[in-house]
């Protein structure tokens, strides 16, 4: 197995050079992609739903939900979202709990491009990144210009990360070749132009509600890694289906298959519909059983989500005091 | 160490109330044997004495079949609506008791909680769900207008699934309008015993349902006794053949549900993740301690290297222990005996030249454990690949072509259920339709139910249970 | 045998109507393979004509030597049958039942040898014999019919609490050892065979001890009714003797016990146990009633597949 590198990383690019040979053409690229071992949807959601019977107690919950608050990428996106309320986001996200101070904090604040430049001002130096979603989402439906002056307006106004969407259309007509261009393009529209050669973290959205199939979403998966992605994403959280363990379970599979044959370490990001401590647990309890300790930080995993976080600190706060708590001992968003 | 490490969560064992010491059921009461005669039965996870048993002696026996011939003359000629109804009560009772009889199983049997709860116990209460609405449509059945039950049934079942096996016993066997009488196991006599109470709670006639305790020689009196009708045995091919001896020439109609060394077959265009937890539930679930486990896994070749290392990679997260722990997913061997046959057998497997590999874990030191364990290099002349082990041990082999899995696949005494893993529709129907077995799983495997007929080709026995098809066994057809 | 046979009176028919031709008499084979072989013992024995309707043969008029079969020829049978097994179960039901309602039509061109076979065997008058006969070929047909259907009455879909589709079929269960009844040379015999391999099994026969001719005629009829070779193997001899090596042997999978009596019905049971053959326990039958479906779901095994359901 090649040495591991951050799909972030300098030399994940030539990683990725190595596999030129299956993007190189349309043909190419469907060839690879339906080469890929099929996922048998009722032994899928059987084996989710078994990692989902594990009773996560005492010492091991404590632990699953300080590490699942460390890993949420706290969000509002909104029609009506304000500076003011993207700054109450950020408060909370430096410090979910005001009445203890050792509640972790948050792995980021998601937010759309326009309230980026407020969200980095509002997080400076909590350590807290800013990402920002762009290319036209939630739909994806815009030029590849549009989507790419979307991009870099976010990372110029100082985004850490980028969660993008992919053209569904595209994909699901089989113009796999484009999706891949898309990505890979964006990927370029995350470089900083500030001269520094760094860029912003890319996260591929595959809104695996719309792509219907767990076939589908491992070749999106695969796709997204090979036209560079640096985290996978389950949905926008937008669409009627979001993200959900069995899904989940295939974004983890492929991150963990790409690794194999790569060496390059992806992120994943299930999002949407998360909304209970029982349920983060449960996908951290798939990570754990499918990728292990490699793939158990915010580095590597997170959670898109709003509510989650108050559920998380309720149920915090009765491991710390022995009785439940309630919606008045939290703070609204 | 790991960075996420589960707690323990054990069930709690308050749920369960084990008496010290149980009589024989008979006619609707707890008895001693007659000779006073009992043995212990153990948690094989801890080697404490959970409760004495009696161990019924041959007039014991005598007296079992006396009741159940007595209450079947009264319980065959209760409207099929009215048994039915009895059985519904059973199935009921069994739902509200679930929690007590999953730990209760999980302590005498040594099988983890999670399948005592999540397998074990929802399909022996749908197994009396089913054949309770059986007993009045018998006209239906296809086995003409009114079809007549046997008499007295004696039913001998094993320590693997000691609660649902005797589900798959007594609920046809009622329905149909049969009387039973049941030996449990001798490693695992309790839950039929608390299945006595259930019985009692549902207000069953008695006689209708006996529990006789013991070990083999208390199964050998039942089927010898010339009062009894009926034999259905579940367990060893060996145990399986003696019964069939025994009833040579008599009128005693038999179904045996015996051994197997099923081939799981992987094809390289397999849904692999998913074959991977097919293979691992294949031969793991319940220790292995299953008749019809994948323990022959087949490999087409271009795929060996990456499914072995996918398979490794999930056996080494597999959690050995407490059995009464949520978490655990391989228990306990269930008796120093059968430990003593799976060691040896694997000793066999590598003195014969097969590789063998187990992950890391870390056993209990008392009771019987057995870490997972895969053999690679296995060809058809070892021993791992032709006995049943009965443990958590799988034999790898490899095949190149479909002819050449299926000559492997069927290659065995035994018949009783076959995997096939592929994403190409057209070669499972070839394969399940050349493939010897009573059951064969494509893209799944250990799939139960009661709806569904299972029981095995040649040495696996005869006769089916489940579905339709199992009413036969129980009707003088 | 011989000593015997030489004061034994001529057979009755052996001179045709023109009394000054003499008539060319038919030597009987064992049927293996497709083949017609003598016993690999080189033994025989004599078949007379039967003294009573009940058929008990043995001191009537001589009719012919028939083959005297051994262990061996009975292992050759097995070995015959099974290599036929792959072929014949695997054939569609349709061409089997074509196959079946074949031998119907042969039958029918032979009635007339046939009703004097078994007439002689069975000690029957002409029309009783010619009414056997006819249920036999009757038999046939009615057989022929099930190829198709028995899997329709034996197999069912199964509702299970999942995601799963799931079906149950009957198939043949492999190699089927077939004891004739003794009682009924051919429409018993028929009786035994049809519904054994209309369901894609392959059979080893013994013929009726003291009546086999018309068990050995069928053969010629089998032979000639596009049924494959080794699909029906008949054997003719000593029950006893055939049948130990049948029940014992451990690559035939079934036996049918119409034509042994009580106490070897239970020697051959015991045996059989040794591979958990199937077995079918002789019991009082008429032969000539409706036969149900009985013998045709003893030899069928249950099988069940199962495959999920999802996109």
């Amino acid at each position: 197995m090649p040495t591991t590198v951050p799909a972030y990383g300098k030399e994940a690019a030539e990683r990725l050079a190595s596999m030129a040979d299956v993007t190189a053409d349309d043909g190419a690229l469907r060839r690879f992609l339906h080469g890929l071992p099929g996922v048998d949807a009722v032994g899928l959601q059987a084996r989710a739903a078994t990692l989902g019977t594990r009773s996560i107690k005492t010492t091991a919950k404590a632990y699953a939900i300080d590490l699942a608050i460390s890993m949420i990428d706290l969000t509002t996106l909104e029609g009506a979202d304000t500076p003011g309320k993207v700054r109450a986001l950020c408060a909370k996200g430096i410090n979910p709990d005001p009445t203890d101070r050792t509640a972790p904090k948050v792995a980021a604040i998601c937010v759309y491009g326009d309230m980026v430049a407020t969200a980095k001002e509002a997080l400076t130096g909590s350590g807290i990144q800013v990402a920002a979603v762009a290319t036209a989402f939630p739909s994806g439906r815009a030029s590849l210009p549009v989507k790419l002056a979307d991009t870099r307006d976010a990372v110029a106004a100082g985004a850490d990360e980028i969660d993008m969407v992919i053209d569904r259309g595209a994909f699901l007509s089989g113009r796999y070749l484009d999706v891949f261009e898309e990505i890979r393009q964006v990927k370029e529209a995350c470089v900083r132009e500030d001269g520094s050669g760094t860029a912003a973290h890319l996260k591929v959205i595959f809104e695996t509600g719309e792509l219907q199939t767990y076939d589908n979403v491992r070749r999106a998966s695969w796709l997204a890694m090979l036209a560079g992605a640096d985290f996978i994403k389950t949905s926008t959280g937008k669409v009627a289906v979001n993200a959900t363990p069995p899904v989940t379970l295939v974004l983890l599979e492929a991150v963990r298959d790409f690794r194999a044959a790569t060496g390059v370490q992806v992120g994943v990001k299930p999002a949407g519909g998360i909304r209970t401590t029982k349920d983060a647990i449960k996908y951290l309890v798939m990570v754990n059983e499918t990728l292990g300790d490699e793939w158990l930080s915010p580095e590597w995993f997170r959670f898109g989500a709003s509510s989650l976080l108050n559920d998380l600190l309720m149920q915090r706060q009765k491991l710390s005091t022995g009785r439940y708590s309630g919606p008045d001992y939290v703070t609204v968003d | 160490m790991p960075v996420f490490e589960y707690a323990p969560a054990p069930e709690s064992r308050a749920v369960v109330d084990i008496a010290p010491s149980y009589g024989l059921f008979i006619d609707g009461e707890f008895a001693e044997a007659g000779d006073g005669k009992v043995f212990k039965t153990l948690s094989p996870s801890s080697e404490e004495a959970l409760s004495e048993v009696a161990q019924a002696g041959v007039e014991d026996v005598d007296r079992a079949v006396k009741a159940a011939r007595k209450a079947f003359e009264t319980w065959s000629a209760l409207p099929g609506s009215e048994r039915a109804k009895y059985l519904f009560r059973i199935a009921r009772i069994i739902q509200e008791r679930s929690r007590e009889l999953a730990v209760l199983e999980s302590l005498d049997n040594g099988k983890p909680i999670r399948e005592s709860r999540d397998a074990d116990l929802p399909l022996v209460a749908a197994h009396f769900f089913y054949y309770a609405g059986w007993a009045d449509k018998l006209a239906h059945a296809g086995y003409g207008p009114d079809p007549r039950p046997l008499g007295v049934a004696g039913q001998i079942i094993p320590w693997n699934f000691p609660l649902l096996m005797l589900a798959w016993k007594i609920a046809p066997a009622l329905a149909c309008g049969n009387t039973v009488v049941l030996k449990p196991a001798e490693t695992t006599p309790l839950s039929a015993l608390f299945f006595a109470d259930i019985c009692r709670q549902a207000g069953l006639p008695k006689g209708v349902v006996n529990i006789v305790t013991g070990d083999g020689s208390t199964g050998a009196e039942l089927v010898a006794h010339p009062g009894i009708d009926k034999v259905a045995f579940t367990g060893s091919t060996e145990v399986g053949k003696a019964i069939a001896r025994t009833v040579a020439g008599t009128r005693k109609k038999v179904t045996l549900e015996l051994g197997g060394k099923a081939a799981n077959i992987v094809f390289d265009d397999a849904p692999i993740d998913q074959a991977i937890e097919g293979i691992i539930g294949g031969i793991f679930f319940n220790q292995g301690h299953v008749c019809c486990a994948g323990s022959r896994l087949l490999v087409q070749e271009s795929v060996q290297d990456e499914l072995l290392d996918a398979l490794k990679r999930r056996m080494n997260t597999l959690r050995v222990g407490d059995p009464l722990d949520k978490n655990t997913d391989i228990g306990a061997i269930n008796s120093a005996e059968q430990l003593a046959r799976i060691r040896a057998l694997a000793d066999a497997g590598e003195a014969e030249g097969a590789e063998r590999w187990a992950p890391q874990c870390e056993l209990p030191s008392s009771g019987y454990w057995f870490a997972p364990t895969l053999f690679t290099g296995v060809t058809q002349a070892h021993r791992i690949a032709r006995e049943e082990i009965f443990g958590p041990v799988l034999s790898v082999l490899t095949f190149r072509t479909p002819e050449e899995a299926v000559a492997k696949a069927n290659n065995t005494p035994y018949g009783l259920s076959a995997g096939i893993w592929t994403e190409k529709g057209s070669r499972i129907l070839w394969m399940a339709n050349k493939l010897r077995a009573g059951v064969v799983w494509s893209n799944t495997f250990n799939k139960f139910d009661p709806a569904s007929p299972f029981g095995g080709y040649k040495e696996s026995g005869y006769g089916r249970e489940g579905g339709l098809h199992g009413l036969e066994a129980y009707l003088d057809v | 045998m011989a000593a015997r046979a030489a004061c034994t009176a001529w057979r009755h028919t052996s001179m045709s109507d023109r009394n000054d031709r003499l008539s060319v008499l038919k030597t009987y084979k064992l049927f293996v393979g497709g083949k017609f072989p003598r016993s690999e013992s080189g033994r025989v024995y004599e078949v007379t004509t039967a003294t009573s309707a009940a058929g008990a043969a043995g001191k009537g008029t001589w009719l012919a030597n028939a083959p005297l079969a051994s262990r061996k020829d009975a292992r050759d049978a097995v070995v015959a049958a099974r290599k036929a097994f792959g072929g014949w179960s695997g054939a569609t039901a349709y061409n089997r039942g074509q196959i079946l309602y074949r031998v119907a039509e042969m039958l029918e061109g032979r009635r007339d040898q046939f009703a004097r076979e078994v007439g002689d065997a069975e000690g029957l008058g002409k029309s009783k014999a010619a009414a056997v006969v006819d249920a036999a070929i009757d038999r046939w047909v009615w057989y022929a019919g099930w190829s198709d259907k028995t899997a329709q009455i034996a197999g069912s879909a199964n509702p299970v609490a999942g995601p799963y589709f799931n079906l149950s079929a009957p198939e043949p269960t492999g190699v089927v050892a077939l004891l004739a009844p003794q009682d009924s040379s051919f429409l018993g015999l028929v009786s035994v065979i049809a519904p054994a391999i209309v369901t894609g099994n392959t059979t080893v026969v013994a013929a009726a001890e003291g009546a086999p001719l018309p068990a050995l005629s069928l053969a010629e009829v089998l032979a000639t009714s596009d049924l494959p070779g080794g699909v029906v193997n008949v054997l003719s001899g000593r029950t006893a003797e055939i049948a130990a090596p049948l029940a014992a042997h451990q690559d035939v999978n079934a036996i049918d016990l119409a034509g042994a009596d009580a106490e070897l019905a239970t020697e051959l049971e015991k045996a059989a146990a040794d591979n958990l053959k199937r077995v079918l326990r002789p019991q009082p039958v008429d032969w000539a009633a409706d036969p149900g479906t009985a013998r045709l779901l003893a030899f069928l095994e249950t099988k069940t597949v199962w495959h999920p359901m999802g996109v």
